[in-house]
Parts: structure tokens; C-alpha cells; sequence
């Protein structure tokens, strides 16, 4: 079957997708869109979090023809989707939450940088890079737009509020306490940046 | 990059710093914006056009003969270009493994374990190569299981390798016996003697899984000179090369590797996983091959943690000091070797503790059966060991009578103390201290789940948001211990890096590209590298190399092991490549200054200075359009084997300590445990990064906490099959799980270490699953001699 959908504000389409295909497959292997991630493909690790208009969602959970006409946010654009949010007013606004009228109006910029240097980043990945909250990376993709998610919906969350929010998304290297602390971190900027 | 590279190839990761950043400081990965944008390449997501996906079929059951293959049906399926069994492996060479070649790369004739590969396809589609690889009908004829001592070792017992010619079966009493190591000293005898305290105890140590995230894969590229290219995710790039080329009857340099992305490791990756069936469906079908286990194959894809028996019996005076320990350590090895004989190594070395006990007879077994096989992970070893004999330390303060803290404080071994294989300690050993500094740490508030004159946040209570209870049952306890952990491949092992190290001028700027063959799984070497490079040579700008097998072996990223040795071997030749370009410099320059022959000389902030910090030549002077280039091997001090039948020799490089306090409440009536607090103490010689550190060592703790209250891969004892390969069912400590970890880093340089060092990624993983346990008993008053411990052995349910 032919699927099309949005990924992070630009239309794509797919062909020949299998019935059974998750949307995390397509990403992945049929538009180029790796990020979102495979650790388990069932939906208990929170590794291929993306945001289905604008909900979080496991996409291996996720049929791709499910997808169809929707707008789908991954790590790829998380940079661009939160550049724009701030343009937008966001949270800050009071406005939490991005309406699909807003999501859809956005794009994400192509970058052909090799080493990422230079890249503009949402203050939730370089809250994740200045924290030490990367170590193997693998649950990375996910965390971010889990945690871009719950800063959005809770600006100023407690510890428990963000350990409630990503329970979902495992980590098997850091022992959470620098997620933790990247969280805190993007919070904080957030707050210093209204 | 070659234009025909595959997608997600690795690339040169070039790092500038506005800041010195050299060792001590906590400068921040080269790879993390790659990481959190999704543009790093893990070995899961290679491409490469008219790509095949290869998928194994695994045994149904343990322990079985194999009576017939039939392919027919799946080779018949549209879209299918392969199916490969062990007829069609291409050389005499049929098996791999670490150290012993006991592994089937297809099963022959045989299967020893549930999922044992059997058969393998490539398919224009994932599900085409699953759906045909279920189409493959095998016909078993099932043998009886060995699941434990007692089946393994009965007098008629069905051997699991018949014919065995490894170098250890001289030495083993048993056939279905992997390895044994006694370590004796002293005289137990007469010490029991003189105890006036004895506790015995037994204690169960389960399965435990990796469960690294990022799924075994990676592709392989069949190449126009008949060779193969093979982007991969592994620990240890030489080793896996090694084993790979037999099998495929190629020289090794026909099989180009390069790492790819790595999702973590804890030792997982140490064995071969999908590396050969990739090759060989590549090789067969002449396309590019590309396999990923999902989570459910991974259970089944590589080795896990020896589940153990451990019968201990230690002594003690009156006046708390220990006399002696007897101890028998039985790990269950599973159906091939892989790391075992080490394991074993470690587990009757470490048994001990770190503890001064003169008179011990320790001996530590791994045993062959038809269950999982088992290997490397986190702690080898002395993590099981560690368990048991921390347990014995609080039942013999407690028969003493003396505080449990104070009780090991007494015994603690410190610089100078003889290891029970007759080796001298010979660096800082502060057991005492991190036990002293641990303790003093604050204590977390009681009752944290009180709110404000409100109901309870049940997320802060045992059972969380399933909403078990307000508090009510709920007991605190507290548990201390203390662990050690060898660093580096022991017994002998010539365990050498190698780094090619290359300063070279680019737009002005002087820059080091150090490459070496370091598999960087997440721990964070590539930080590292650099930042040893920016010290030695004095520049900003440093590029990484992908680790590829272009350059000389950096030995396996395990055993607490590559900031020592590769960043050794880093150092190393930084240092030489700096004598070259300051020979450079005296001969361009010399006759200008008196400096360059009389004074000791420095490269710093891009220049050539004087130890006065007087600057000389700036770098690019001196290179003027040359590159300096070494690429050296490195050594750490040799070891030497354990003697095999006392275990006396001077088996280790170095050993490594840490201490954990554990706060746990317990929901007493529903045997439901939340941690509170998990405090560490570490001695980490020198802390490189220390950033990296104490995320290494949180990391760490928590793997321990996982095995502690939830991690455990349940073995069916009757078929031995596994029952929860899945993470619904083998549960990984979430956010929510994993308490607060503060840490305290001490450092106390190590000086036969480069900078002074010790490996840290272990010795966090030891101490932390005892700690809890310490706690849990102090909460509830139950023995528990089995971890993980389950609700219901906390309600008797």
C-alpha cells in the first residue's frame, strides 16, 4: 500500500508498505529517518517515541497506515519543531501543547553537517549534552521527545513529575540521575529564558 | 567517505574546544550532538541500496538431536535469495568462541540450548526472511536436560562436548566441568580453630541479562576482491575478526571492520552474535546483508551474567577479626564456554573480598549444561562473589556483636595486604575510607511521601502509582557494602592497545587525529582520547578516527579496562609523536634559542614552550606542511597465571574498590521494595573526566540495583527453556525504579597507571546489589539468600 503523512513539517510518502509495517519501520528504512530507535518493538522502552500530532507515541506500536494524513514530529526535527514552538509563544503563552493547525505550519531545516557541529539544537538536547545525560546514546531519541513533551505540557516539573513522565523510556547506561539533571537543566534555562 | 560506503557509515568526528580541555576536565562527548539529533549511526541503522535482511532460525528446544533440516519450502518463498544450514558453511572450520572454539556457528547434528541458531535466510524484506525462516521444518529428537550441579556432574550424565580437547580438560573433575580454580593459602584448619564465631551460609545468585539497548546488528558488504566489509557493533574488533575469518575461509585482511554505532555493551557484546551468518549470506548471495535481532532473539543472541551457587563459611575472634573463609563458588556456564574459564578466574580470586583473611580455601567452578549460555557482563565474577560474602559480613558482625560498618572496617585490606593468591596490593586500597565516607553521606528524609497537609504522593512509596498503600507497613532500612574488582585481562593475558597517533597541520591550526580500534560502546573513551591528546600535545582541535581494524588490535572495551590500556596506549604515542616534532623543531630552530637543547620542553596552547612556559616555536612552524605519525603498541605491567591447583600467582594488574549505602522502604505486607537512596564511594586514582565518572558509576549502581529487586531471566529447570525473553517480562529498572545516587570520588593515584588511573565501570555493579539486599533484610528481618529478591519471598506468600 502507498502511505503518506507528514514528518516533521514536509509531506512523504511510501510505497509498497507491507500491512503489517509499524510506523517505526517506515521512518527508519523507508524515509531515511533513523533516529527514532528499535530497542525492543513493543512498546516498553520508549526508545522510538515520536509525537503523532502531537501526542507521544511508541511508533513501533504504531501501524504505519495508521499514520496517514497525520503529522508526525521525530528526533530530527526536534530542533526545529522547538524553535518554533518559542516563536510561537509555547508554553510560555499558557498555550501548552501544539495545536495541529501550528504543527503543520512548520518545517524543518536540512542540515549536511557529518559531525553535527554548528547544529542548532532544542534546549532539551544541549540540556542533554551539557548534563552528561548521553552515554551509548541508544535511549537518547526517545528521552528527548519525551522530555521536549512533558516541558511543554509542565514547565516547571518535580522530580516526580519528570519521573513520572519518562517511566516509560528505559536507560540501561546512565542510572537516570544525569536524565534527571538534563531535565532539570532545560527547565531552568526555559524559566531564565520568559 | 568512498562513494559506495554504506548509509550511516562512520565518519570523522572532529571536535575543537575554546578551552584547553585536556584530562581532569569534564569536557563533554564529540559524539553527543550526533546523539541527540539522531544522526549517529548505530549498527541498526546502516543501508545500503538493494540491501538483503538476513534473520537466524533458533532450536525450540535445549537439548536435542537434530534428525532432519528441510529448507525446501522457505527457499521456495518469493523474495527469499538464501537459506543457509551447516552443510553449506564453506571451510572446516565450523565453530568460534573466545577462548575455547566450542560454538556451532549452525548447529551440527546437535542443539545444547534453547535458540541456538539452526538455519539462516536472506530476504528483500524482514518479515519475508522471518516468515520463510519459520517455513524451515526441523526435527528434533529430544535429549534430557542438564540444568544444574548435580545433573551435570552424576556419574552417568550425557556430556554436552563429547571429546573435549581444550587445555582445560586435564584439570577439571568432570567433563561437563568448564574450568576450576582452587585458591588455597594458609592452613583453614587450624585457623577454624581459633574462631570463636563461625556462619556459614548458601547463596543464589540469578541469571542476569545485559540488556543493552541497542539490538545485535550491523551489515555486511560483500566486496569485488572477494572479501567482505562488515559495519558492526561489538566490544572488541580484533577478536570478533579472528573468529569471523576462518569460518569464512579469508584471510583477516579480507574482512575489513569498522565499527558502527554501538547501543551499549556491559559485556553482551563480547561473544559473536550475527557477525558470520551476515558474512555468509553476504558472500553466498553476493548482496549486502544486513541483520537485527529484535528484543526477543536478542535474549537468545548473546551470553549473560553466570547465574551461581555460593557456599561460604567464614570465622571470627571475639574480637571481630576474621580467621579464615572457606567458600565454593558454582557458576553455571551454560551450553559453550565463552568467558567462563575467566569468570572462574575471577570469582575464586576475588572470593574473598576485600578483606585481610589469612588462612582461605576457596574454589570456583563453571559448569556446562543445556541452559543459556553465560559470559561476560558488568563484574565477571566478582559480582556474584561479592553478594555472598557481603551477606557473611553481616551475620558475623552481628554474632559479634560489633557495628556491621565498623566490622569491615576492622578487617579491610589496604595498601600492602596480600590477596589470597599470595599478591601483594601494592596501590591505594581504601577500603575503610570509602566505607567511612559513604556512611557519613546525609541521610535521605524519612516519610518523603508526605505532602503538604495533602493525601500522600504515592509515587515516592513502594508499589508507586499502583496505588498498594499511604505509607501504611512501610519500613526503612539501610545496608552498607563494599566490593573489589580487578581491572584488565588477567592470569597471564597479553593485553595490549595500540593507537596511531598523527599531528598534522590543517588551515593554520595544528590538529591530532588519534586512531585506534577502540570499540566505543557509550562509556565514553572517544571524551577521553581526546582529552589526552589535547594534554600530551597541546592542541585544541583533536579528530577521532573510526575504530576500524586498519589499525593494530586496542584489545575488548570490558574488564573496567580501555581508559587504562587504550588511553595508555594513547598517551604513549602522543609521547613519541612529541619527541618527534620537538626533534623537528631543534633542527629547524635549535641554533635560535639555548632553550630547545637545555631546557625540558612542553607543547601547550599550540606552541612548543619551555617548562618557564616560554614559548619557542608555534607547532606550525615546526610541522610546516610534514605530519608526525606513530602507531604504537602498549603494554601494562604482565600478569601471570593463577598456579592450578593453590590459584597462588600475581594474576591481576590492579584492583579496583567502591562502597555503597543502600535506603530502602518496604512495603512489608506486599513484599514491594522502593529504593530510596543508593550513595557510592569510589577511589578512581585519577578521575579523567570526572563528569564520565560519576555517570559510569550511577550506571553502574543501577545495574546492580536491577539485579537486586527485578532483574532475572527465569530458566525453566525441567525443559530449560527461557520463559521472559522479553522486556514485558524481564523487567529493567525504569526512572521510577531507580532512586537517587549520590556520589563521593576519591582520588589515589595508582602509580604504576598512566596518570595515576584505576578502571571504574565495574566496581559499582558489585557492591550496590548488596547493599540493597542489606537494607531489605534490615527492613524486614529475613535472611534472603537469593537475589533478585520477589515479593513474595518477603511475604511468604
Amino acid at each position: 500500500m502507498r502511505v503518506n503523512f507528514t514528518v516533521n513539517g514536509r509531506p512523504q510518502d511510501a510505497d509498497d508498505v507491507w500491512e503489517g509495517e509499524s510506523l517505526l519501520y517506515v521512518l527508519r528504512e523507508r524515509m531515511g529517518l533513523p533516529g527514532s530507535k528499535n530497542a525492543c518493538e513493543q512498546g516498553e522502552c520508549g526508545s522510538c517515541t515520536v509525537r503523532l500530532d502531537g501526542v507521544p507515541v511508541c511508533s513501533c506500536l504504531v501501524a504505519a497506515g495508521q499514520a496517514e494524513g497525520r503529522d508526525v514530529v521525530t528526533v530530527e526535527g526536534l530542533a526545529d519543531f522547538a524553535k518554533q514552538r518559542a516563536e510561537h509563544g509555547g508554553c510560555a503563552a499558557g498555550a501548552c501543547g501544539t495545536s495541529l493547525q501550528d504543527a503543520q505550519q512548520w518545517q524543518a531545516r536540512g542540515t549536511d553537517s557529518q559531525t553535527g557541529e554548528g547544529t542548532q539544537l532544542a534546549p532539551i538536547q544541549q540540556a542533554f549534552i551539557d548534563a552528561g545525560a548521553v552515554q551509548c546514546g541508544f535511549c537518547t531519541p526517545g528521552l528527548l521527545v519525551a522530555a521536549d513533551e512533558m516541558l511543554e505540557r509542565t514547565p516547571n516539573p518535580t522530580d516526580a513529575d519528570i519521573r513520572e513522565a519518562l517511566s516509560g523510556n528505559l536507560c540501561r547506561c546512565t542510572g537516570y540521575e544525569k536524565i534527571m539533571d538534563a531535565v532539570r537543566l532545560a527547565a531552568a534555562r526555559q524559566g531564565e529564558a520568559v | 567517505m568512498p562513494s559506495n560506503a554504506p548509509l550511516g557509515t562512520p565518519t570523522k568526528v572532529t571536535q575543537g574546544s575554546p578551552t584547553k580541555g585536556g584530562i581532569g576536565e569534564s569536557t563533554l562527548r564529540p559524539d553527543g550532538t550526533l546523539k541527540v539529533t539522531g544522526e549517529f549511526a548505530y549498527s541498526s541503522d546502516m543501508w545500503h541500496e538493494d540491501m538483503l535482511w538476513g534473520q537466524i532460525l533458533r532450536s525450540t528446544v535445549a537439548h536435542a538431536e537434530i534428525v532432519s533440516i528441510d529448507t525446501v519450502e522457505a527457499l521456495k518463498t518469493p523474495g527469499v535469495y538464501a537459506v543457509m544450514t551447516y552443510d553449506d558453511l564453506p571451510t572446516d572450520v565450523k565453530n568460534y568462541g573466545l577462548e575455547i572454539r566450542d560454538t556451532p556457528v549452525l548447529a551440527h547434528g546437535k542443539v545444547r540450548h534453547h535458540g541456538e541458531p539452526v538455519a539462516i535466510v536472506a530476504a528483500d524484506h524482514p518479515e519475508t526472511a522471518r516468515r520463510a525462516a519459520a517455513k524451515i521444518k526441523v526435527e528434533y529428537r529430544e535429549l534430557p536436560v542438564i540444568t544444574d550441579e548435580s545433573s551435570a556432574t552424576a556419574p552417568d550424565a550425557i556430556l554436552i562436548h563429547e571429546g573435549r580437547d581444550d587445555h582445560h580438560i586435564g584439570h577439571v573433575p568432570h567433563p561437563n566441568i568448564v574450568h576450576r580454580q582452587p585458591i588455597v593459602r594458609g592452613d583453614v584448619a587450624s585457623a577454624r580453630e581459633r574462631a570463636d564465631f563461625i556462619v556459614k551460609g548458601e547463596y543464589t545468585f540469578g541469571m542476569q541479562d545485559q540488556a543493552f539497548l541497542g539490538p545485535e546488528s550491523g551489515l555486511a558488504v560483500p566486496a569485488e576482491d572477494g572479501g567482505v566489509d562488515l559495519y558492526i557493533a561489538t566490544q572488541w574488533l580484533h577478536s570478533d575478526l579472528k573468529q569471523i575469518a576462518p569460518v569464512l575461509g579469508l584471510p583477516e585482511d579480507k574482512v575489513r571492520m569498522t565499527l558502527s554505532g554501538v547501543g551499549g555493551a556491559f559485556g553482551g557484546r563480547e561473544d559473536l552474535s550475527m557477525q558470520i551468518h551476515a558474512c555468509l549470506l553476504a558472500l553466498r548471495t553476493g548482496k549486502p546483508v544486513k541483520i537485527v535481532y529484535n528484543r526477543f532473539e536478542s535474549f537468545f543472541g548473546h551470553v549473560h551474567r553466570h547465574p551461581a551457587k555460593l557456599y561460604y563459611e567464614h570465622g571470627a575472634t571475639k574480637d571481630g577479626k576474621l580467621t579464615h573463609l572457606k567458600a565454593r563458588i558454582v557458576l553455571d556456564g551454560g551450553a559453550y564456554a565463552s568467558a567462563s574459564p575467566a569468570v572462574v578466574g575471577n570469582a575464586s580470586s576475588l572470593g574473598a573480598g576485600p578483606y585481610v583473611v589469612e588462612d582461605v580455601d576457596i574454589e570456583a567452578i563453571a559448569l556446562y549444561t543445556n541452559n543459556p549460555p553465560c559470559g561476560a557482563m558488568r563484574g565477571f565474577g566478582a559480582v556474584q562473589a561479592c553478594f555472598a560474602y557481603e551477606a557473611q559480613m553481616d551475620k558475623l558482625a552481628d554474632e559479634v556483636g560489633m557495628d556491621r560498618v565498623a566490622f569491615r572496617q576492622l578487617n579491610a585490606m589496604e595498601q600492602g595486604t596480600l590477596m589470597p593468591t599470595g599478591q601483594v596490593v601494592d596501590s591505594p586500597a581504601p577500603v575503610a575510607e570509602l566505607l567511612r565516607r559513604v556512611q557519613a553521606m546525609p541521610m535521605p528524609p524519612e516519610q518523603q511521601w508526605l505532602t503538604a497537609g495533602e493525601a500522600a504522593d504515592v509515587r515516592q512509596l513502594p508499589g508507586g502509582l499502583s496505588n498498594t498503600t499511604h505509607g501504611e507497613g512501610v519500613v526503612r532500612g539501610v545496608g552498607y557494602a563494599v566490593g573489589i574488582k580487578n581491572v584488565g585481562f588477567s592470569e597471564g593475558f597479553d593485553d595490549y592497545s595500540t593507537a596511531k597517533v598523527r599531528l598534522e597541520v590543517v588551515g593554520g591550526e595544528p590538529v591530532a587525529v588519534v586512531h585506534t580500534a577502540m570499540a566505543e560502546v557509550g562509556q565514553g573513551g572517544v571524551t577521553v582520547h581526546a582529552q589526552i591528546a589535547r594534554t600530551e600535545l597541546g592542541v585544541t582541535q583533536v579528530t577521532i578516527h573510526p575504530a576500524d581494524t586498519q589499525v593494530g588490535s586496542a584489545g575488548s572495551t570490558s574488564a573496567s579496562r580501555q581508559t587504562y590500556v587504550t588511553g595508555g596506549a594513547v598517551k604513549n604515542s602522543c609521547e613519541l609523536v612529541r619527541e618527534k616534532v620537538l626533534e623537528l623543531g631543534r633542527r629547524k630552530f635549535g641554533t635560535y634559542h639555548p632553550a630547545w637543547a637545555t631546557a625540558e620542553l612542553l607543547l601547550e596552547g599550540g606552541k612548543v614552550v619551555t617548562d618557564g612556559g616560554e614559548v619557542l616555536a608555534h607547532l606550525a612552524d615546526v610541522l610546516e606542511g610534514e605530519t608526525v605519525e606513530i602507531e604504537a603498541e602498549w603494554r601494562h605491567r604482565p600478569t601471570e597465571a593463577f598456579d592450578l591447583h593453590t590459584g597462588q600467582g600475581f594474576g591481576h594488574v590492579q584492583y579496583t574498590f567502591a562502597a555503597h549505602r543502600a535506603v530502602v522502604e518496604v512495603d512489608t505486607e506486599l513484599g514491594l521494595v522502593k529504593v530510596i537512596e543508593l550513595a557510592c564511594a569510589q577511589d578512581v586514582g585519577k578521575a579523567l573526566n570526572p563528569l564520565s565518572v560519576v555517570g559510569q558509576i550511577q550506571g553502574g549502581t543501577t545495574q546492580g540495583l536491577g539485579v537486586a529487586v527485578m532483574e532475572e531471566i527465569i530458566v525453566d529447570p525441567k525443559t530449560a527453556k527461557v520463559r521472559n525473553p522479553s522486556f514485558t517480562d524481564y523487567l529493567i529498572p525504569t526512572i521510577l525504579d531507580t532512586p537517587t545516587i549520590p556520589v563521593d570520588v576519591l582520588e589515589l593515584a595508582d602509580d604504576h597507571a598512566p596518570y595515576g588511573l584505576r578502571g571504574i565501570g565495574e566496581a559499582p555493579t558489585l557492591s550496590s546489589t548488596p547493599a540493597v539486599l542489606a537494607a531489605i533484610r534490615n527492613a524486614t528481618g529475613l535472611e534472603l539468600n537469593r537475589t533478585p529478591v520477589r515479593p513474595e519471598h518477603l511475604t511468604g506468600t
